[in-house]
């Protein structure tokens, strides 16, 4: 499902060429549990950036289910982030000033959904999500937990392949992270592909596929023949 | 996203900055009430102006002795002549043009009037029983002078209404007699209070036939003659041949001045339109002022809301989308600021026509177009930049830890 060829990132600071990424090669399939380690500055959040066609890479090109989307112009970038991708981040990213309800249906509002459709669909997943007595709740008056299964819930409303995980119980807590992570791979279990980042070794080895990234180059890939 | 969604996703954003967005709109709201206001004003003094005008008569040429243009030498000049005075026959073959319905001479001067023991000093004005219409003026009591020939004197007057409240009292004054100078004249007619018009007040005046007010003042000539058009397109035509005639009476020389009233009224209809025009484009600026605010204030809500922008960037919305979404904040803050200051310029115009009611204070519907117009243009104008620095917000940046 997606597929890099020999993809870089290269950023320039100040005259000076800053590469995140160098020569990545990457195949993963649909519906893969897939965790990126690595220690801080190794290009992870800029892989994932680019997977989440939120940056462009410097060269090489990316294929997604077999589109080359490094050539799509912005509002096509947009429609596939829309149907496609699902991102999840570590600071949640609500709107401060939308209810838990409408932080969830913003998706489905950019996508032209029309009103009736959308209360549905945002209705149903607050149920399942355990979320139906926060609706009207403004994520200041919700919990880090709860606002890590609003954001979700906003990230899976489009039903998108894939999801994109930037140390999403980073701020959290244990119990609280454990919980959002086994909500996570609820969604993994229904056939979402799941890409994460952490820095957490015990959270990385629960994905079936694990990445080691050190300065811009993927060091290891390895595979869990039982899965956790 | 469509358009519905898009104007309640601005408006939900303008409600989230409840200050900012009043602030804004009252910004806008001054500005248009200002416009508003202003040219209603300056309209207002441009009606009062043409009313007090037309209140004199209409289709009025009126032709008075001496040349006041400075156009080309005066061949009497030249021969050392003076102008000669106007006469009543020239204000007779005044009539001989066909674009001429009727003609009023006027001498005017003052003499001491005296009823019983009261006595005061009065204008009197000698013309002929056609300067009743021509001047729109209306009786009171009794009749307006009888239409005599005007060589032709008769002893007879129509007092102003202020003379006959001053020399008679309540006493009825038709059919008494008064005396002008060394004359007696009978008391014909009163006129109706009529007030001050351009200076010219008739409430003070006595009239009496142009010939008897010759005898009075020892004259023969005219202060000036007024000349009515048959209509509105003969304006220019009885103009002109009152110029030819008055010419052929004075052997060839053009030695009077013959205005029209259109042509003096459009004059200060120019003015006070330039200065409504004025007044007006000054309120404008205002307005643009109130325009680079928004312009700032956008800019600083772009910076507040770079999280959010991102945010939607990643949830799938292209630049465009966001470009039309700060957009639309534009015109709804710059919509809503001017339908308040179109209100509060109604309101602000109401209450100046309340306390000054002789002002006809209403703003022209262009200034009210224009000041909309404006207010609108420059939310929108001062928010393009905005809208782009918004549009064109790297995403990653703006979702990166801090
Ligand atoms: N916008 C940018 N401009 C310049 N350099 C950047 C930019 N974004 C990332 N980098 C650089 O690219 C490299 C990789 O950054 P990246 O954020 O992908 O690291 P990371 O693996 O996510 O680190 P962390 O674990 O701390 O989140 C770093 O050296 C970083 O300084
Ligand atoms: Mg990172």
């Amino acid at each position: 499902m997606i597929e890099f060829a020999d993809v870089s990132r290269i950023f320039m600071v100040g005259g000076q060429e800053v590469p995140a990424l160098r020569n990545i090669n990457l195949h993963l399939v649909a519906g893969e549990y897939v965790s990126i380690m690595g220690p801080s500055g190794s290009g992870k959040s800029t892989l994932l950036n680019l997977i989440g066609l939120l940056d462009r890479p410097s060269s090489g090109t990316y294929r997604l289910d077999g589109l080359d989307v490094t050539t799509l112009d912005d509002e096509h970038q947009a429609q596939v982030r829309r149907e496609k991708i699902g991102f999840v981040f570590q600071f949640f990213h609500l709107v401060p000033r939308l209810s838990a309800a409408m932080n969830i249906e913003l998706p489905l509002i950019l996508a032209g959904v029309p009103p009736q459709e959308r209360k549905e669909r945002v209705g149903q997943l607050l149920e399942s999500y355990g979320l139906a007595d926060r609706a009207g709740h403004r994520p200041d008056q919700l919990s880090g937990g709860q606002r890590q299964r609003v954001a979700i819930a906003r990230a899976t409303i489009m039903r998108p392949a894939v999801l994109l995980a930037d140390e999403p119980t980073g701020n959290l807590d244990q119990t609280t992270g454990k919980e959002v992570m086994s909500l996570l791979e609820q969604l993994v279990e229904q056939g979402v592909a799941l890409i994460l980042v952490t820095h957490d070794p015990a959270l990385g080895q629960r994905a079936a596929r694990q990445l080691q990234m050190v300065d811009g180059r993927i060091v290891s890939d390895t595979r869990n023949i039982s899965q956790a | 996203m469509n358009l519905t969604d898009t104007l309640l996703f601005a408006s939900g954003s303008l409600r989230g900055a409840r200050t900012r967005t009043l602030l804004m709109i009252l910004a806008m709201s001054i500005g248009v009430a200002a416009v508003v206001i202003l040219t209603a004003l300056g309209e207002g003094a441009r009606r009062y102006v043409v009313g007090q005008f037309s209140s004199l008569g209409s289709n009025l040429v009126i032709v008075l002795p001496g040349r006041s243009e400075t156009a080309g030498v005066n061949p009497g000049m030249l021969l050392g002549q003076t102008e000669r005075d106007i006469v009543l026959d020239d204000a007779q073959a005044l009539l001989r043009s066909t674009a001429v319905r009727r003609i009023a001479p006027l001498t005017i001067g003052t003499a001491q009037a005296s009823h019983g023991a009261r006595n005061r000093e009065v204008v009197v004005l000698g013309s002929t029983a056609d300067l009743l219409p021509i001047r729109h003026m209306e009786l009171a009591h009794g009749q307006f002078l009888p239409a005599i020939d005007m060589q032709s004197a008769s002893p007879v007057c129509v007092l102003g209404a202020k003379i006959k409240r001053e020399l008679f009292g309540s006493e009825a004054a038709v059919g008494a007699w008064l005396h002008l100078g060394d004359r007696r004249f009978r008391v014909i007619g009163v006129l109706a209070s009529q007030g001050e018009s351009m200076g010219m007040n008739t409430d003070d005046l006595v009239v009496v036939p142009v010939a008897s007010a010759h005898m009075l003042f020892n004259t023969q000539a005219l202060f000036r003659v007024l000349v009515e058009a048959k209509s509105r397109d003969l304006i220019a035509r009885a103009q002109k041949d009152a110029e030819d005639i008055m010419m052929q009476q004075h052997g060839g020389e053009r030695d009077v001045t013959v205005i029209t009233q259109d042509a003096v009224l459009a004059t200060f209809d120019r003015i006070l339109h330039a200065l409504t025009l004025a007044v007006g484009g000054i309120a404008a600026i205002s307005l643009s002022v109130a325009g680079v605010l928004i312009m700032n204030v956008m800019l600083i809500a772009v910076a507040q809301r770079t999280q959010e922008i991102g945010l939607l960037k990643a949830l799938g919305a292209p630049s465009s989308e966001i470009r039309r979404l700060f957009f639309a904040e534009a015109v709804l803050l710059s919509g809503i600021g001017s339908m308040a200051g179109l209100l509060l310029g109604e309101i602000g115009s109401a209450v100046i026509g309340q306390v000054y009611p002789a002002l006809p204070v209403n703003a022209p519907w262009w200034a009210v177009l224009a000041a909309f117009g404006t207010a609108l243009g420059t939310g929108i104008l001062f928010s393009v930049w905005p809208a782009r620095r918004a549009a064109q917000l790297d995403p990653v940046l703006a979702l990166a830890r801090r």
